[in-house]
């Protein structure tokens, strides 16, 4: 018997995994893909909001305001990137004011330091890109960007060294409410629990309706992205918003922690939980939609497109705390944006509502810090020169284009948690996820991942399950 | 800190042809920076015959045609190092390489022969919309799977891109035993040179789709098919015509790009339409003593062509060191490619500096018929040489000769174009 199960391996899961990972209590995560940050985590944005846009007094502004707040001190405890660049919301008309001042007002009401509202002389001045039609922006200097893989990864491993078991592969079926808990089908078995937390992202409702008769529904919200070159990356240097118009809400423009350029996303509602896929008409609409904004994008630069899901809730907000016709089912149902961002507050407040649930005692050995990957050009050339003394794997660059090296990716997959596919070495080492978008350096990925985990090449795959990434040997149906 | 006189970045074909012929023409400090784990770049994944036609007047194997260079760097002796990364190379010629044995080290060369050949043009940059399974590989990268490491990407095959790797994997993906739907190209000619369309392609009964593209991608783990559409004459797609193939695997031949991260971190010069540094008749970027040749100056399709180049990019890094450049008396005539020429390796020419005969290589932007291949010198019509076809897929030169150039001692500009008959 768990006193609590975690359901998704996503940030907020993993958020509420290292939160619950201070206190003496037996936790597990379930998780149905073969790692942490394979939903609605790994396909966003990658922005830390300021929190301006979530209506005062809604759970959203809290979290998000309290989210903002502790990131930076939880990439420095858990050594993932985050860098407060700041962002402005883009007014292109004087007709457009009353909506940029609206946001203005929000923001001061949910406690956002440090908002001003910036002329177009100013705008132009902080960011020469920006459209010659801008009118004003809204200056918001604690909005920030995080590699939403590092973060999710980080929380993992850190809940992971606290004691919390993670299943991968385990997919829930079915919930059962049993005297004093409840009883998790699984594809891999059952498991008994006294408490779980519904952090399953899109599938949250699923999970809900199975123990409540208070139904909730969550939509599958789509958004389109392009990714660019690292020679595009300094096109701006702030993440750049629309302000949401008539004509809907338009794409923004960011840089991205490793110095790519992010342009996306569309939200276009659909029914499959499973429907990542682009389509034309999507990528269309952020082709035409992101000039809107940013002069001179050099969509000719797009490296990738992928598409990411948001678990949006009918009531658009953030459902958290427990299910009031199912004792011990605590809810982290809806986190759409800004929940990247939330996850830390989000975290801390599963952790508080189980905690007194269970009367959790604290532990007092827990481990606060983590070490991530170490990234070699951080380091001098003399110290360069001597981590490969002594440890010549740093000295064979496998990823070309991002200038990875085989050290790294020993350490993604030997370490807690590590990877087990060719998705999750580029998750934790960027290894593939540049220009050559891994075209290089996969067949030699794969080949340190059939090494390490001591199967053959033919049984690696590109992110589990069916996704096997060759056939078999030459000749061997002929 | 090592000095050499000449550091060569990349030990492919154009790398070791430029690396002998520069030992050849009396330079002994050489270093080759490789980094694979052998010697011959991409050839050593080319097992199909074909290469050194022009060159031996035989058919050889990629790895026998790299094979012949790699013997004679080694009987003239000429240092290289395997596994080593170039990290960077700065204006002033420093290079910083790095390997597991030696770590981070630094070499000051006197000059430069830029080598790195050029990669595969990716998914993402075509704007396929769909899903991101397994099963999606560049030409490339499936060729290296197959030939090198006896893997097979997969079992039934689309193609998209009619670029050579592409077509020749075609075949190859056949004779391991896997099915090749089709082949679908964006533009309504191929890419590929027309022998390998009609070895590769005509000969194992492979459909091609001209002014065809894939505009969807199925299967969430591992692919299970395409849609194809005709495209319009803008390349869009066409309602309508879609067409779904089953399939576990996609081939990308979309295309090759120059890889220039290191010149353009050295702050080389480049010619938007190649990719690649822009030179002079010496093969010698912007920068003094920094030359170029092979696949990261301009995509070629045969190897032939590129140890041709690649040797006299070495031999003139070897007459640079030697001090035997001079410009006097010379002037630089710039080449003006318009009308259907997309470009010209070189842009400039110094007679000082040329040799008896300069090849000035080119491609253009579409297939023509019965056409001829101009040169203006000036205003002048001096070269006009017919030609049944010329498409993109093959590249094309025209033979600049000294004398004929001295001729005209006001000559500014030589242009290049494509003439109706």
């Amino acid at each position: 018997m768990y006193d609590v199960i975690i359901i998704g391996a996503g940030v907020s899961g993993a958020a509420a995994a290292r939160e619950l990972s201070r206190y003496q209590a037996r936790a597990c995560v379930l998780e149905k893909e073969e790692d942490v940050c394979c939903g609605t985590s790994k396909a966003n944005s990658a922005i830390v909001h300021a929190g301006y846009d979530a209506e005062p007094g809604s759970l959203m502004a809290e979290m998000n305001v309290r989210g903002n707040e502790m990131m930076e001190q939880m990439a420095e405890d858990l050594d993932f990137p985050f860098q407060r660049i700041g962002s402005l919301v883009i007014c292109l008309g004087e007709e457009d004011m009353p909506g940029l001042q609206k946001l203005y007002d929000k923001g001061v009401a949910n406690g956002v330091k440090g908002l001003r509202i910036l002329e177009r002389e100013e705008v132009l001045k902080m960011e020469p890109n920006v459209t010659d039609e801008v009118y004003a922006a809204l200056y918001a200097p604690t909005a920030g960007i995080v590699c939403p893989f590092s973060l999710n990864i980080a929380l993992a491993e850190n809940a992971c060294e606290n004691g919390v078991e993670f299943r991968f592969n385990t997919a829930v079926r079915n919930i059962i409410k049993t005297d004093g808990g409840f009883e998790l089908q699984t594809s891999r078995g059952v498991f008994r629990t006294r408490c779980v937390v519904n952090a399953a992202g899109v599938y949250a409702d699923e999970f809900h309706n199975m123990v409540s008769e208070k139904k909730i529904h969550i939509t599958p919200r789509r958004g389109d992205y392009f990714l660019l070159d690292k020679s595009a990356g300094s096109h701006v240097s702030r993440t750049i918003f629309s302000l949401p118009t008539k004509y809907g809400k338009g794409v923004l423009v960011t840089p991205t922690v490793h110095g790519n350029l992010l342009v996306g996303p569309t939200a276009i509602d659909i029914e499959d939980k499973e429907g990542t896929n682009t389509t034309r008409e999507g990528l269309d609409q952020v082709i035409s939609k992101a000039g809107q904004n940013v002069k001179n994008l050099p969509m000719r630069q797009v490296i990738t497109s992928f598409a990411g899901l948001r678990a949006h809730e009918d009531g658009s907000e953030f459902l958290i705390g427990e299910a009031e016709d199912a004792e011990g089912f605590i809810d982290c149902a809806g986190i759409e944006s800004p929940g990247l961002t939330s996850c830390p507050a989000i975290g801390e407040r599963i952790a508080e509502i189980v905690k007194e649930k269970l009367n959790l005692k604290e532990k007092d050995d827990f481990i606060a810090t983590r070490k991530g990957i170490l990234d070699p050009d951080t380091l001098t050339k003399e110290e360069r020169a001597e981590l490969i003394r002594r440890e010549p794997a740093y000295g064979n660059i496998i990823c070309r284009c991002e200038m990875i090296t085989e050290g790294e990716i020993l350490d993604a997959i030997r370490r807690p948690l590590g990877a087990k596919s060719l998705d999750g070495v580029k998750r934790r080492t960027r290894a593939g996820m540049g220009r050559c978008q891994s075209g290089f350096c996969s067949p030699r990925t794969m080949e340190i991942l059939a090494r390490e985990l001591g199967v053959s090449m033919s049984e690696i795959t590109k992110t589990g399950g069916k996704s096997r990434l060759v056939a078999g040997t030459n000749k061997d149906t002929l | 800190m090592k000095n050499y006189d000449i550091v060569v970045i990349g030990g492919g074909p154009a790398g070791l042809a430029a690396a002998v012929s520069a030992k050849k023409s009396g330079i002994d400090s050489i270093l080759i920076l490789e980094r694979d784990k052998e010697l011959g770049g991409i050839l050593n994944q080319c097992i199909h015959n074909g290469f050194g036609l022009h060159t031996f007047k035989e058919e050889l194997t990629g790895p026998e045609y790299a094979q012949k260079f790699i013997d004679q760097a080694r009987e003239l002796e000429i240092e290289y190092r395997l596994n080593t990364m170039v990290m960077d190379i700065s204006h002033e010629k420093v290079v910083t390489a790095m390997n597991r044995e030696e770590g981070l080290f630094e070499i000051q060369a006197k000059a430069v022969i830029l080598a790195m050949g050029c990669r595969e043009r990716a998914r993402g940059a075509l704007n396929i919309p769909g899903y991101r399974p397994a099963g999606i590989f560049s030409a490339g990268t499936a060729q290296r799977l197959v030939n090198m490491e006896g893997l097979m990407p997969g079992r039934e095959v689309v193609i998209l891109g009619s670029g050579d790797i592409g077509l020749i994997m075609a075949r190859r993906m056949i004779l391991e035993g896997a099915k090749v739907k089709v082949v679908a190209e964006l533009m309504p000619y191929s890419g590929g040179l027309k022998r390998n369309i009609v070895q590769c392609l005509d000969d194992y009964g492979i459909p091609l789709k001209l002014s065809h593209t894939v505009v969807d991608i199925k299967g969430k783990e591992r692919l299970e098919g395409v849609i194809l559409a005709e495209v319009d004459s803008n390349g869009k797609p066409i309602t309508g015509t879609e067409e779904f193939y089953s399939c576990d695997t996609l081939l990308l031949s979309v295309g090759l790009i120059p890889e220039n991260e290191l010149s353009n971190g050295m702050g080389v010069e480049m010619n938007p339409v190649t990719s690649g540094p822009k030179v002079n008749e010496s093969l010698e970027t912007n920068i003094e003593g920094v030359f170029a040749c092979g696949n990261v100056l301009h995509v070629h399709d045969l190897v032939d062509f590129v140890s041709e180049e690649a040797a006299s990019a070495g031999e003139n890094a070897a007459e640079y060191i030697k001090g035997n450049r001079t410009s006097s008396g010379g002037r630089d005539i710039r080449l003006n490619p318009v009308e259907g020429v997309r470009y010209t390796v070189p842009v400039t020419v110094n007679t000082a500096r040329m040799d008896e005969e300069l090849t000035v290589r080119f491609r253009v932007g579409g297939v023509y018929k019965n056409c001829y291949v101009s040169a203006y010198f000036d205003n002048e019509r001096v070269i006009h040489r017919k030609r049944q076809i010329v498409a993109p897929g093959e590249m094309e030169e025209i033979r600049l000769r000294k004398d004929q150039l001295l001729k005209y001692p006001d000559l500014e500009m030589i242009t290049v174009k494509i003439e109706e008959a």
